[in-house]
């Protein structure tokens, strides 16, 4: 119930304005509050006006690729349009690889950091590590590029790659192909840094919301710490989890400029291995943009965006349900 | 961990309670329980080490991150890099100042759009609309707007302005940037506002005070502290950003200069850092990549400076991510 | 209680005069970096907003030209000149959709383009491409290549440095077993469309990728502009990449012999490029939209070609417009130095004759040709 629907009794002299009659559940609104209570609704109102314009956009730019197109970037490899060809499945593969890799590497990652943060370590300790983790969130995706191509590629392709494909594992087929570097492995590796933050953040928040007096009748039955995170809290906080691990998705599939550093730009080929060079929505978007010729090439970028809009969206909306859900299961206000 | 099992072995004043006695293992029993019991522990001290060991891996990670940046880049900062336009490509000298300056330009620009319309929303969705449908709504459809990539905020700028107006524009970065920081500045807003006790919003309208009043000098005044940092946060998380700027600022050698000419904040392309250090990193010159360093430095320290001074100062605010 | 609010409202309002101050000094600091630098850029310093910037964008192949013409026409006239490389496809999408003043290409337009867009053509200068490699032992010159086998590694079907090709055209070489990794354009570029059209006309057999702006590669990593490519090749070792010979000499890349058509090595130098560009049909060809690869002549470079700028017919500014073509007409009568400094040919005389009564006679705004003679 909103505060404001008391029973206000009239002051003596009727101060504000002429006499009311203690009338039950009258709201008592004064002029200034419903221009104030309107701009805020108007601003609130601005935040999904501007997400429906962008939706907006995108459909009206992507119109012409859509009715003309019809399926062919959804079955066609080779992004081409100069010679007609607008094949969006190396840039949808590149996008899902990168994004599974850096998934790989930073949920496990962000999960030991978790209980080491809320668990395992002094408060002290946690509040500076936390802190420490969380700035690499705050360090622009161009200063990864830059630290990507500058000091890991030549590190990975001296090194790095040699040793995987001298070892049993190089004969895989996805640890094929020469080692340059540059490439999806390498991509998927600095996207798992920048969004180890994202879901070690919320991670912590989510196992901090165990209530602690289940922890302690776990810990008061002789458990170890590991057996009380896995039988206790990953029970409250799995959904939460689940949530932080859809939020990471989300931001990998949509980071561009470190991936356009580090990826290699191949828009024609599926790469077959992962030190291939390949390409991403984001990256195609990145490089291609700012010289479509003709409408229909502009239009078929549209589409890009779209696409990628459309995907991040879901996963976002999948996120939130998830850590709804794992509010509601701690008690906390959903 | 009691390893014999019985309480009323090991606990002579509850010997009494212990109405039913658990009989002693037998010594296989023991020697299982102890090999299981050592499992555990083991267990547990391969996952710890494992915790720590990522814990030292991001903050490795984030050192040498740092380390590379300031070591590569503090060699180009100099006087000159903070008053002098670009050079041109292989010639010595110059720097980056153009480039600050219009970064600061957009990003303020932005901020103008962002903050005040960002900081309303989280009143309605924290006073007002609370949980009802529409405040549930609203932010439900931000969320998805934080989760949007920087360069769909670009592509949606590059439609609405750079397109119609057949030119590229500052001003077209900054609304693509304000595109971003408004769902930011909603949720840590929100966050910042639902701290606040609901005793003081009781206390301040029991005293007749108008809605506006109670929500602005009370409630709002009250959390200053995270409001500001929130702000300052955003702000700063969106100054390091390239990809808006890439269809809509594209990048300029020159100052900016006045409003509406060529080189104009809402006439021509503005120089910004990010476009600027892209360009630079990306191309084969050596004065142009050590400059880039350079500028990768003055961006990092900026929004990790920012970032840290404002946890420290204000330290009610709310954690940002 | 009273002392706590005055404590906490003191500390608050120190926290944010705190705050207040540094944006103060931000802003003293943004507004002296303003005042010193503006300097050496601005000619009119202290007048009011005067808009005397061309804005152009376009091919990465002139970019170190048109950078340094930039700077020397600002030093004389005080007017600037803000040239965005972003690929000659940028250049003329740019130009037709009138974001910018000039559009550049190396790709020249056909007659109908230019009809059906409302533009107008012409070349400002000519430069050659070189293959660039980057391999331990090989210096600038050392490696020979012909179109054959540089079309088979650009079709992927040599892998290897010690292949046997290779190894035929370089005897005296001692050449590594590394893998090829081949850099082409991840832009729509004039660049690729000279070298392309120069694969499809000399080893025609072997190239079956096509010619364009932009091709479905059939191997190889991809780099933004001649800038990326550079940048590529010079980061990853054994690669091989093709760019503007200025971006080769400015970064001391390691460069290539290629064997032009009457089957010499040649060296790329001002001189080779300038053989190529010789014999060529300006006059002929609509909107001067010539293609120089793969020309006779005993020390023509093979691939070289030219890099042209587009404009509107119709200015929406007279002014504009014409502070526009006041820069190419400098450029061709002043620009001859810089440019053979960078190892560009410039455009000679009697068809940059031809471009101003011809091409810019065409230039109109509100009816009126905006430039005169």
């Amino acid at each position: 119930m909103s505060t404001l629907e008391w029973d206000v009794p009239s002051p003596p002299e009727g101060r504000r304005g002429a006499a009311r009659s203690a009338a039950p559940r009258r709201r008592v609104f004064k002029p200034g509050d419903r221009l104030f209570r309107w701009f805020t609704v108007a601003c609130g109102a601005a935040v999904a006006t501007a997400m429906f314009a962008l939706a907006g956009v995108l459909i009206a730019g992507s119109w012409e690729a859509v009715s003309t197109l019809r399926l062919e970037p959804l079955t066609t490899v080779a992004w081409n349009p100069s010679g007609g060809e607008y094949g969006a499945l190396t840039s949808l593969y590149g996008t899902f690889v990168t994004t599974l890799i850096a998934m790989a590497i930073a949920v496990p990652l962000a999960l030991a950091i978790a209980l080491l943060l809320v668990d395992l370590a002094h408060p002290k300790v946690s509040r500076v590590v936390g802190t420490a983790i969380e700035m690499l969130a705050a360090v622009p995706s161009i200063i990864f590029g830059m630290w990507g191509i500058f000091v890991i590629v030549p590190l990975m392709q001296t090194y790095v790659q040699p040793w995987i494909q001298q070892s049993p594992l190089g004969a895989l087929p996805i640890f094929g192909g020469a080692p340059i570097g540059l490439g999806m492995l390498t991509a998927g590796i600095i996207l798992a840094l920048m969004i180890l933050p994202y879901v070690t953040a919320v991670s912590r928040d989510v196992l901090k919301m165990v209530p602690t007096v289940v922890k302690e009748a776990g810990y008061g039955m002789g458990s170890t710490t590991f057996e009380v995170l896995r039988h206790v809290s990953l029970r409250y906080a799995l959904s939460g989890i689940v949530g932080a691990v859809f939020l990471g998705l989300g931001r990998a599939l949509g980071e561009t400029m470190a991936v356009t550093f580090l990826i290699g730009g191949n828009v024609n080929t599926i790469p077959q291995s992962l030190f291939d060079p390949g390409t991403t929505i984001a990256a195609t978007l990145a490089n291609t943009f700012n010289e479509a010729t003709d409408p229909l090439h502009v239009s078929a970028l549209m589409e890009l965006g779209l696409i990628l809009f459309l995907i991040t969206m879901v996963f976002q909306l999948i996120a939130q349900m998830w850590l709804k859900r794992a509010r509601r299961m701690s008690g906390t206000r959903a | 961990m009691i390893e014999d099992g019985t309480i009323a072995a090991n606990d002579p004043a509850r010997a009494s309670s212990a109405r039913f006695p658990v009989p002693a293992p037998s010594p296989a029993e023991r020697r299982t329980r102890r090999r299981s019991v050592a499992r555990r522990r083991f267990v547990n001290k391969v996952v710890t080490v494992g915790a720590w060991t990522a814990g030292a891996i991001g903050i490795f990670f984030m050192g040498w991150i740092v380390l590379t940046v300031v070591r590569r880049g503090i060699g180009a900062i100099n006087w000159a890099f903070f008053t002098e336009l670009p050079p041109g490509p292989g010639d010595p000298g110059g720097g980056l100042a153009n480039a600050i300056v219009g970064t600061i330009v957009i990003t303020f620009g932005a901020a103008l759009i962002g903050i005040p319309v960002g900081f309303f929303a989280a009143v309605y969705l924290a006073e007002f609309g609370r949980n009802g449908r529409i405040a549930t709504a609203i932010r439900t459809i931000t969320n998805v707007v934080l989760g949007v990539p920087s360069i769909v905020a670009g592509l949606f700028a590059f439609a609405i302005l750079v397109r119609p107006l057949s030119h590229y524009s500052g001003f077209a970065g900054s609304v693509a940037l304000a595109f971003i920081m408004l769902p930011v500045m909603t949720r840590t807003a929100e966050d910042i506002l639902n701290l606040v006790p609901n005793d003081l919003r009781e206390s301040a309208l029991a005293i007749g005070a108008p809605r506006w009043k109670a929500t602005m000098g009370v409630i709002v005044r009250s959390a200053r502290g995270g409001l500001i940092t929130g702000a300052i946060l955003a702000v700063v998380r969106v100054s390091g950003e390239t990809a808006p700027l890439l269809f809509t600022a594209l990048s300029s050698p020159y100052w900016l200069e006045g409003l509406f000419g060529q080189s104009g904040y809402f006439g021509g392309p503005t120089a910004n850092l990010t476009k600027t250090v892209y360009d630079y990193a990306t191309s084969p010159y050596q004065n142009w990549q050590d400059l880039a360093w350079g500028g990768a430095l003055v961006i990092i320290v900026t929004v990790l400076g920012m970032n840290i001074l404002a946890r420290l100062i204000f330290q009610r605010g709310k954690e940002w991510h | 209680m009273s002392k706590e609010r005055t404590r906490d409202r003191v500390s608050a309002g120190r926290k944010v005069a705190f705050v207040v101050l540094v944006a103060l000094v931000v802003l003293a600091m943004t507004l002296a970096a303003c005042g010193d630098g503006g300097a050496p850029a601005s000619g009119s310093g202290g007048a009011a907003k005067t808009d005397d910037t061309i804005v152009g964008a376009g091919a990465s192949f002139p970019f170190p030209l048109y950078s340094k013409w930039g700077q020397e026409y600002n030093a004389e006239s005080g007017v600037k000149l803000n040239y965005q490389s972003i690929g000659s496809g940028g250049g003329i999408s740019a130009i037709e959709q009138n974001t910018v003043d000039f559009g550049a290409s190396d790709a020249p337009l056909d007659a109908a383009e230019l009809e059906a867009e409302g533009l107008v053509q012409f070349p400002m200068c000519v430069g050659g491409i070189v293959m660039v490699v980057n391999l331990d032992g090989v210096e600038s010159g050392a490696l020979k290549l012909d179109a054959d086998t540089l079309a088979s590694i650009y079709m992927g079907t040599i892998t290897s440095w010690d292949d046997a090709a290779i190894k035929s055209l370089n005897p005296g070489l001692d050449l590594p077993a590394t893998d090829i990794t081949v850099a082409h354009r991840s832009d729509g570029s004039g660049t690729t469309w000279i070298f392309t059209n120069y694969l499809t006309a000399a080893a025609g057999d072997v190239w079956t990728a096509g010619a364009d702006k932009e091709i479905d590669w059939p191997t190889g990593v991809g780099g933004k502009g001649n800038e990326g490519v550079a940048a590529s090749v010079q980061q990853v070792k054994g690669s091989i990449g093709y760019v503007e010979y200025a971006y080769a000499k400015q970064n001391s890349m390691t460069w290539t012999q290629l064997q032009n058509a009457d089957g010499t090595f040649v060296d790329p130098s001002l001189e080779s490029f300038g053989q190529a560009a010789a014999e060529a049909d300006w006059t002929g060809t609509p909107g001067f939209g010539v293609v120089l690869v793969d020309q006779p002549g005993p020390d023509t470079w093979p691939i070289t070609g030219a890099s042209f700028i587009l404009m509107r017919k119709e200015q929406d500014d007279a002014t504009r417009g014409k502070m526009t073509l006041d820069f190419f007409d400098w450029a061709y009568a002043s620009g001859a130095t810089s440019a053979e400094a960078l190892d560009y040919v410039p455009i000679p005389d009697k068809v940059s004759e031809l471009v101003r009564s011809d091409a810019w006679s065409q230039i109109t705004a509100d009816g009126a040709p905006v430039w005169k003679p």
